[in-house]
């Protein structure tokens, strides 16, 4: 087991190694100066360069990525270009947005999408299933940011049930939590409609397997053996999945927080992509990989605690 | 996601595989319609008649240029399925390679460096770095298609590993090699064939998922460039009209959801046509 | 018995505040497209900052008035000598900084020496370029010395980038501004909104809201929202004129339409063939229906405009009709000029203007056989590669400035005019202080440009804002990109 996570723990390093080499460097290239979109229109050569002196633009290349990786390692992420804050700070405050909001997502998606895939598998082929699967592929087929576009119309304007948008800060939490729900319900829906489909198959597989219908031949009822033995199981894919669902909503957030004009994360990055603000593009990036990289790296490890026969290796 | 009837044992026409076939073929007729006829030219704007309801002369109403929607849905389709195809084609054309390599060299060096490369793209936030691509490149269909296409690269990779590795294991591969094929010449004439069914659905969906990050992307406003019409162009472009003439971001919207829909369907239907398990019993 | 009146009272307190229509509102939440990247006017070009803090928290030693007249700021009064090189500003007393401090001559001295610094990164260096030295006399005047006189002195001042701040605080100002203006920072919310108190010790009148929300929100779709939805009290500048209908008819709502500084010009490359021949300019000119452009982008708020000049201001002159929509004309010189499939690039920022504008112009162009290539375009890309570079073809842009016409005069400029005859007018203008003078060389130079079609102008861009009815004093127009809430109030 030590020498499976160390292996594992290897390639997380040597991944986010990878990604931080192809995120600065893809930066570079970016056409536009940030300096110069600060400055705007009326600027005067000598305000640019001292601006660009002031703001350490002009250091090689080199120099700048060194500097930027082990500033990390130190928890230092530099300071914005635009914003004139650390960035870790910034990135600390996307993120009571960002998280909790991925969260909640994650969470509407599983207590509609699990009970409904179970029901499906249940009721398999009969209208409950059909009626259930087709609002599935309905809730995959949506475009998010025009589902939460008539959310907004339905629930803001029209019936005045939520803010539009905004976020007021966890001081009241209760006024936070509802300034998130209309965009966790958004981003919810085509969640919850990959859950109920991912566990009804999950289901349906394992109910046919040996064990289960061994389980039944030796006098289980059906609902018992669903229970006791199937479901179990079929729960190990719908893992997987929300795994990577995870760090798809922590990521996948700038249409939803562009409707609601939330400051989360994925906003922080497009700004500051037009702003050209380059330090807090890569900070972000690299936040985002990483999360991603860690959950994996997680669910690995949590499946190789279940089945030691995946330690070996990776299928 | 396979939720294959197990116990039919002979190929069925699903009403999803039907009712996909519909949507998806009025689709493409759509777009092949576009390129003979069109009831009005997409690049003509009439600012006098914007945002004509539906109606007798334009049937699904003008937007807020005067453009006749009909014959911007016609249009739009063809990008929409230009963008689509291409990316997936992408994904297919350098993904599966790489996947066959990678299980035909299973566990060694190579296999380990296309799978961590195909796990260090996964890893990469999607949006964001078709917001930088396109901010290096500039917007564009073609960078659309590049922004999309680079994440089907490591669905098929993966994909095709898996099917593959599993098919090596079958008993007239192990003869093929006994015979003295190469490993090379095994994966294109015996794995290659075994896995085509599995990529088409799989394609279907990919399909379907990109006409969707063409919507996505074009919300943030990239993607394909006016005055060429795209179907995600039209709805990122109607929105705030939507209070004012609801039929100029229904229509595109609704475009969108049938054709994702009709796609989805389609490459369930063909899923359960081939159900892999079935097909091997039979290999 | 004082227990029940106690209580009482409490009842009749709650019952009051449960009941928001007697009581009159005293805070106001507007909404703004664009986030600040941070709140010192004074090293960076955003309009945003401007929109926030300008006069609100902080303050020059003049101002612009709601109709862009200049007012005195700081400096109640002021002399000019004879020979226009020397200005004495009379500072108000009284005056001290949100943190206390009281600010005085040596503050102006420090705010201008700083601008002007060799290192300084003033956006607008070229407001301070004329002053040769700046000297405080006693705490309450401080006298400007020019190298050349310079009628546009106080206007200069009155500039965002031109506040008066003070050596403390100067160096965090970008992150917690400290002004002497009638409101103090509270806090920003990176993302979501700045928030404004009342300063209780201003020097001037006081303001009549105790708070203010400055509220960011860049999606059309989510402006149009929050206004319905009642999240947002006012957006000055409101982003999706579509929908102004709606409000408007709405009786919650006022629709405002005032005038702006800002023109919309379809810039053209004057060094890049065939763009340098004035046939294809003029051509091109022809080629355009404003009004099917002000239409089609902007729903009609917006006034079609003939040369690089605000309609409102008393020199305009209107030049439309040297650049009448003719397509047949249009084609015409095209022949004469000898060019033919002619394809040009065009580039277009993110504003509505723009976007819109320019698919539109771009199927007018078509309709005279002009091809063009939109290539849509972010800002920071705009700045280097069409205004820094040069390369580009076509653009629309709006030149957002006060009195801005002067651009012409440089021939490094992007669009690259810089005539030695417009030169020349422009010289005799800094020259001349006679009013009517001065409005008549302004319309010569206007003629200049508008004769040698530099540049194809569409219409100057209407400040479009929405405000709850009972909402009185924000300003109609904008001389300059601000949000002025210091006599803002609800009138019920």
């Amino acid at each position: 087991m030590l020498s499976f996570v160390l292996r594992r723990a290897f390639t997380l390093v040597a991944t986010l190694m990878a990604a931080s080499v192809v995120i600065f460097f893809t930066l570079e290239v970016l056409p536009g100066d940030p300096a110069a979109f600060m400055l705007g229109l009326n600027v005067a050569p000598e305000a640019l360069a001292a601006l660009r002196e002031q703001l350490g633009l002009d250091a090689p290349v080199l120099l700048r990525f060194w500097q930027w990786v082990t500033g990390m390692l130190q928890g230092d992420f530099g300071i914005s270009y635009t914003y004139r804050v650390p960035v870790a700070g910034l990135i600390a405050d996307r993120l009571l947005v960002s998280l909790p909001l991925a969260i909640y997502a994650l969470a509407l998606a599983v207590l509609v999408g699990i009970p409904v895939g179970v029901l499906a598998a249940i009721k398999r082929n009969g209208p409950v299933d059909t009626a259930a699967m087709g609002l599935a592929q309905i809730g995959i087929a949506l475009p998010n940011f025009w589902f939460a576009m008539l959310l907004v119309l339905l629930f803001s304007v029209t019936l005045r049930w939520f803010s539009s948008g905004g976020f007021p800060g966890w001081d009241d939490p209760g006024a936070a939590i509802a300034a998130l729900t209309l965009p966790a319900v958004a981003l919810a829906l085509p969640q919850a409609a990959i859950l109920a489909r991912v566990m009804r198959s999950s289901l349906l597989d394992t109910l046919d397997e040996d064990y289960v219908r061994t389980a039944r031949a030796k006098g289980l009822s059906r609902r018992q053996a669903l229970w006791h033995h199937a479901l179990r199981n079929a729960l190990i894919p719908v893992l997987t999945i929300m795994g990577l669902q995870f760090s798809f909503l922590l990521a996948g957030g700038i249409i939803i927080e562009n409707v609601f004009y939330l400051p989360g994360l994925g906003r922080l990055a497009f700004q500051a992509i037009t702003a050209r603000d380059l330090i807090v593009v890569r900070s972000v990036v690299m936040i985002l990989v990483f999360a991603v990289v860690l959950v994996t790296f997680l669910v690995d490890l949590g499946y190789a605690a279940i089945d030691p026969r995946l330690r070996r290796g990776r299928t | 996601m396979s939720h294959a009837i197990k116990n039919s044992r002979k190929r069925r026409l699903t009403p999803s595989l039907v009712a996909g076939a519909g949507l998806s073929g009025a689709f493409v007729i759509m777009a092949l319609l576009s390129l003979v006829w069109t009831p009005f030219d997409v690049t003509q704007l009439s600012v006098g008649s914007r945002l004509l309801p539906p109606g007798g002369e334009h049937w699904l109403g003008t937007d807020h240029f005067g453009r006749d929607m009909f014959s911007m849905i016609l249009v739009g389709a063809r990008t929409s399925i230009a963008v689509a195809l291409i990316a997936v084609g992408m994904g297919m054309v350098i993904g599966v390679p790489l996947g066959l390599l990678a299980a035909a060299r299973s566990g060694s060096v190579l296999d380990d460096i296309v799978m961590r490369g195909n796990d260090l793209v996964f890893a990469f936030p999607a949006l964001i770095i078709a917001i930088l691509i396109t901010a290096v490149f500039g917007p564009g269909a073609v960078n659309a298609i590049i922004a999309i296409g680079i994440f089907n690269i490591p669905v098929f990779a993966r994909l095709t590993r898996g099917a593959a590795l599993s098919i090596w294991q079958r008993e007239f591969i192990m003869a093929a090699r006994l015979a003295g094929k190469g490993r090379v010449l095994i994966s294109l004439e015996h794995i290659l064939p075994n896995i085509t069914n599995m990529l088409i659905v799989q394609g279907t969906i990919q399909f379907s998922l990109g006409i969707l990050a063409e919507a996505g992307l074009a919300y943030v406003g990239l993607g394909a460039q006016p005055p060429l019409p795209s179907w995600g162009r039209m709805l990122a472009e109607a929105q705030t009209m939507i209070a004012l003439a609801p039929h100029v971001a229904l229509v595109p919207g609704l475009a969108i959801v049938f054709a994702v829909l009709g796609l989805n369907l389609f490459g369930d239907g063909l899923r359960d046509l081939f159900d892999p398990r079935l097909r091997g019993a039979r290999a | 018995m004082r227990q029940i009146i106690r209580v009482a009272a409490l009842a009749v307190l709650a019952a009051l505040a449960a009941t928001p229509t007697l009581a009159q509102r005293t805070d106001i939440v507007v909404g703004l497209v664009l986030e600040p990247p941070h709140l010192d006017p004074t090293s960076h070009a955003a309009a945003a900052i401007d929109e926030v803090v300008y006069s609100n928290l902080f303050e020059g030693l003049t101002r612009f008035g709601p109709d862009g007249d200049i007012l005195p700021g700081l400096a109640r009064t002021w002399d000019i000598s004879e020979d226009g090189l020397v200005y004495t500003f009379h500072l108000a007393d009284g005056v001290t900084f949100h943190d206390g401090s009281a600010m005085t001559a040596d503050d102006v001295v420090f705010s201008l020496d700083r601008a002007r610094a060799e290192d300084s990164i003033n956006a607008q260096k070229f407001l301070f370029a004329d002053i040769e030295a700046v000297e405080a006399v006693d705490p309450l005047t401080v006298v400007v010395t020019l190298d050349q006189p310079n009628g546009n002195f106080p206007f200069n001042m009155a500039w965002g980038d031109a506040v008066i701040v003070a050596p403390d605080s100067a160096d965090t100002n970008a992150t917690n501004p400290i002004g002497t203006g009638p409101f103090r920072f509270v806090s920003w919310r990176q993302g979501d909104s700045v928030t404004l108190a009342r300063y209780e010790d201003y020097w001037g009148e006081p303001a009549l809201l105790d708070r203010a929300t400055f509220r960011f929100i860049a999606d059309p779709t989510a402006a149009f929202a929050a206004m319905m939805a009642e999240d947002v009290d006012a957006f000055p500048v409101f982003p999706a004129p579509e929908t102004l209908s709606i409000l408007e008819a709405d009786p919650r709502f006022k629709v405002v339409v005032g005038t702006t500084e800002g023109e919309v010009i379809l810039a053209m490359n004057n060094h890049r063939e065939p763009l340098d021949n004035i046939l294809v300019r003029e051509a091109i000119a022809h080629a355009i229906n404003r009004q099917d452009v002000i239409d089609g982008a902007m729903f009609g708020y917006g006034t079609p405009i003939g040369t690089h000049f605000a309609p409102h201001h008393p020199a305009y002159v209107d030049l439309t009709a040297l650049s009448a929509y003719d397509p047949e004309l249009s084609r015409d010189l095209l022949a004469e000029a000898g060019v033919s499939n002619l394809r040009l690039s065009l580039a277009l920022p993110p504003p509505v203007y723009a976007r819109r504008g320019g698919e539109i112009i771009a199927a007018q162009l078509r309709a005279v056989g002009i091809e063009t290539d939109i290539v849509n375009i972010e800002w920071a890309q705009w700045l280097e590669q069409v205004f820094g570079n040069g390369d580009f073809d076509l653009t629309v842009i709006a030149h957002t400035e006060p009195m801005d016409i002067e651009i012409y005069g440089r021939e490094d400029y992007y669009f690259g005019y810089g005539a030695p005859e417009f030169q020349k007018l422009w010289d005799e203008l800094n020259r001349t202080s006679d009013t009517d003078a001065r409005n008549a060389l302004l319309g010569d130079l206007q003629r200049n440009i508008s004769e040698n079609y530099v540049n194809a102008y569409i219409f100057q861009l209407a400040k479009a804002g929405v405000e709850r009815v009972e909402l009185e004093g924000l300003w109609l127009n904008a001389p300059t990109q601000a949000t002025d809430l210091t006599k803002v109030y609800w009138a019920r």
